[in-house]
């Protein structure tokens, strides 16, 4: 049993080295963003375009996925559905088994932490090999990514260089950045050279054309999905788009966004697996389009908002919680503003209602998300969802984190607001009994200044001076 | 494939969309008017910053291409034999003794392990370059195969310069993606491989190429005498692309 929210909270705001990792990449990332978009009318139109075609793409979700298994399968490229995370995994499992793998390598992908798919294949005995840099290295530690785009941002040099020093002695220990990688780069060679199976995640899936588009800019996801005979890609099925015409905008806004980057090193765009008279490429790729709850969220018009995201991570980036927690002490696959508003709902409200109240609504995550998701506006929804006053959904978990004693509290004061007589019968009361009143502000005020209740209430004060209607 | 699970996906789904299909969005797009030297100008600017290499080139390509190879110490180089490219390299390779050339025609599964532990460089053409970004457009093909462009150390790509576009919407809309139909995998490439997952520093040649050659193109006799690009590219393409 992991440790609660608030325990996991303290653990981060007291590793400093941890606080010093997350701070200095959250900073950079926060610059390159805004070095990326120098006009301001530009990113406006962007997002304004980008929140369109994603808005849409939801709002004919099941015609458009219809259409992109139909041209899918035409070119050859075939399609499985799994409602759930068991039964993605579980069809992962069949096609790596039909094909006698032992070992898959993996390019990047944030909907199979989501299923759990690594854990799931060890159990059955097979072997799935991380070759992201970032998700090499978490693998050698037995970590979860911190952050969906740079996944070990938690971790220095120092540690990683220790990490590669016990598990290859046979290199020679290095501090330097691109030794390290120049390490990594030798051992995943001889995985390239030999696998059968490769899987990948999917940033958009085109309905026209029948195509999945990749980025990355490494060049793993490019092997992975090449160089073994199978290609399986594991999809959230609201990553489809209509057209081939607006993959564009939406895929400066993703990398201008992610990392500030006018384009990553590679975009992927697969349309099939190896044709007749092709000397390369899987001779198989298969699609798993994964719900795992997704067409819950997809029935109520206001958090729909949430599967526009296009997974750039702005919104972790720039959030005064994130920047000082890191992604694991969220507990949950996807931190940070996004993941607080995406988990409650997948996992239900009564198992991480309490990421909703992770937020201070400073409103930083809404300003800068590429798709325009109103991230506050959907926390302060499933806050009113967690305590029962939404309007229901059907988020699972809706009204569990209500407390009586609360109510109690928020009832006693609409009385009082609604009835004059008992207004003031309160005022007087705090006021002159100001010194017996237990205020128990706790932590807050151990750097804080508490409040103190004044002796006269600002309608008596006003009385006084002589004002006739306060 | 029909199955309960596509069956109960489709169903719920279709209890958030009332009102069945909306039309798909309008896309308007910004355009540039981009003289050709402005595309060429901003193309090596971009890719120059993100490490790409440039060299403009006449029809003396394998010349320059072989001179940087060999200060880059390759001692071979992939290329695709059933290609014009492949047998304008052929015609003008200085010197087979000093770079060999292996002719890339088999299946992966017969060259695998020469391609991944013996080859120092590749040789592909391309479809062209975008300007805004620095990025060269593939379209691998039966004679280039995509790992050609993804596994030797050193990839180089003959340009031609009257084939850079301004964005990537350009590109597509106007050479009609949708309608001719996409190759199994079409490749935007920019720069040689790179990561910033340590410390978010940029270390280049992870698992794809270390280095991304470009050799540029101009129309027939725009040969550039210098291997080096001059300071300002452009001016020794201007009289070409005009």
């Amino acid at each position: 049993m992991p440790p609660e929210f608030s325990v996991r909270v303290g653990q981060a705001l007291d590793n400093e080295r941890l606080r010093r990792n997350i701070r200095r990449t959250m900073d950079g990332l926060v610059a390159k963003r805004r070095q990326a978009f120098p006009d301001t009318h530009e990113l406006t139109v962007l997002r304004r375009r980008g929140k369109l075609i994603r808005g849409q793409a939801l709002a004919n979700l099941p015609d458009l996925l219809l259409e992109l298994e139909a041209n899918c399968e035409r070119n050859g490229i075939q399609v499985h559905w799994a409602e759930t995370a068991a039964e993605g995994n579980a069809l992962v499992l069949d096609l790596l088994r039909r094909q006698g793998a032992r070992r898959v390598i993996k390019g990047k992908s944030m909907v199979s932490e989501e299923m759990g798919l690594n854990h799931y294949l060890e159990a059955q005995g097979i072997q799935a090999v991380e070759t992201d840099l970032g998700e090499f290295i978490l693998q050698l530690a037995g970590e979860r990514p911190s952050h969906i785009i740079a996944p070990a941002i938690h971790k220095d040099r120092g540690e990683i260089a220790a990490l590669f020093a016990a598990h290859f002695p046979e290199y020679p220990h290095t501090e330097d950045i691109e030794g390290l990688t120049a390490i990594a780069r030798r051992i995943m060679r001889e995985h390239f050279g030999q696998a059968v199976a490769g899987l990948s995640g999917v940033n958009f899936a085109i309905a026209e054309s029948g195509t999945l588009c990749l980025v990355e800019n490494e060049g793993n996801g490019r092997l992975c999905t090449t160089a073994p005979d199978i290609h399986i890609a594991v999809c959230g099925i609201e990553k489809v788009i209509a057209r081939l015409d607006q993959l564009p905008p939406l895929l400066t806004l993703l990398t201008r966004s992610a990392t500030g980057q006018p384009i990553t090193t590679y975009v992927n765009l697969i349309s099939g697996p190896r044709r007749e008279g092709e000397r390369d490429g899987p001779r198989e790729v298969h699609l798993v389009l994964l719900d795992n709850g997704r067409s819950r969220i997809h029935r109520d018009q206001q958090l729909r908002a949430t599967l526009r995201c296009i997974r750039c991570g702005a919104c972790m980036n720039h959030c005064p919680v994130y920047s000082r927690l890191g992604g694991h002490a969220y507990g949950t696959v996807y931190p940070g503003p996004i993941g607080s508003v995406l988990e409650p709902q997948l996992q239900g409200l009564d198992r991480q209602g309490e990421l909703a109240e992770a937020s201070s609504l400073c409103g930083a995550c809404g300003e800068v998300c590429p798709v325009r998701i109103p991230l506050p506006g959907l926390l302060r929804r499933l806050r009113a969802e967690g305590v029962g006053d939404g309007p229901d959904a059907g988020v699972p978990g809706q009204g569990s984190r209500r407390k009586v004693l609360h109510r109690l509290i928020w009832s006693l004061w609409r009385q009082a607001h609604a009835h004059p007589p008992l207004y003031w019968l309160m005022t007087r009361l705090a006021t002159r009994l100001r010194r017996l009143l237990p205020i128990g502000l706790g932590p807050w005020a151990r750097t804080r200044t508490p409040p103190v209740i004044a002796p006269r209430s600002l309608h008596e004060l006003a009385r006084a001076e002589g004002f006739a209607h306060e | 494939m029909n199955s309960p699970a596509r069956e109960a996906i489709l169903q719920r789904l279709r209890r958030g969309t009332p009102g069945g299909a909306r039309p798909a969005p309008e896309n308007p797009v910004r355009r540039f008017d981009w003289s050709p030297e402005e595309r060429l100008r901003r193309f090596i600017a971009a890719l120059t910053a993100v490490r790409g290499e440039v060299i403009l080139v006449g029809d003396d390509w394998p010349a320059c291409l072989f001179s940087r190879l060999q200060a880059k110490g390759a001692t071979n180089l992939r290329y695709a034999a059933d290609t014009a490219l492949g047998a304008e390299l052929v015609r003008a390779w200085p010197d087979r003794g000093a770079i060999a050339l292996i002719p890339h025609d088999q299946p992966i599964e017969a060259c695998r392990t020469q391609l991944f532990t013996a080859t120092d460089a590749s040789l592909t053409g391309c479809l062209g370059g975008i300007a805004e970004t620095g990025t060269l457009v593939l379209w691998p093909s039966i004679q280039e195969p995509r790992l050609m462009s993804l596994v030797p150390p050193i990839h180089a790509v003959v340009l031609e310069a009257d084939r850079i576009r301004s964005t990537f919407h350009e590109f597509l809309v106007e050479e009609d993606w949708a309608g001719r139909g996409l190759p199994t995998n079409a490749l935007l490439i920019s720069g040689p491989s790179k990561s910033a997952d340590i410390e978010q520093t940029l270390a280049y040649g992870v698992h794809g190429p270390k280095e991304l050659l470009v050799l540029i193109r101009a129309g027939r006799g725009a040969a550039d005498p210098h291997l080096n690009p001059p300071r300002d590219p452009t001016a020794a393409l201007a009289g070409a692309l005009a």
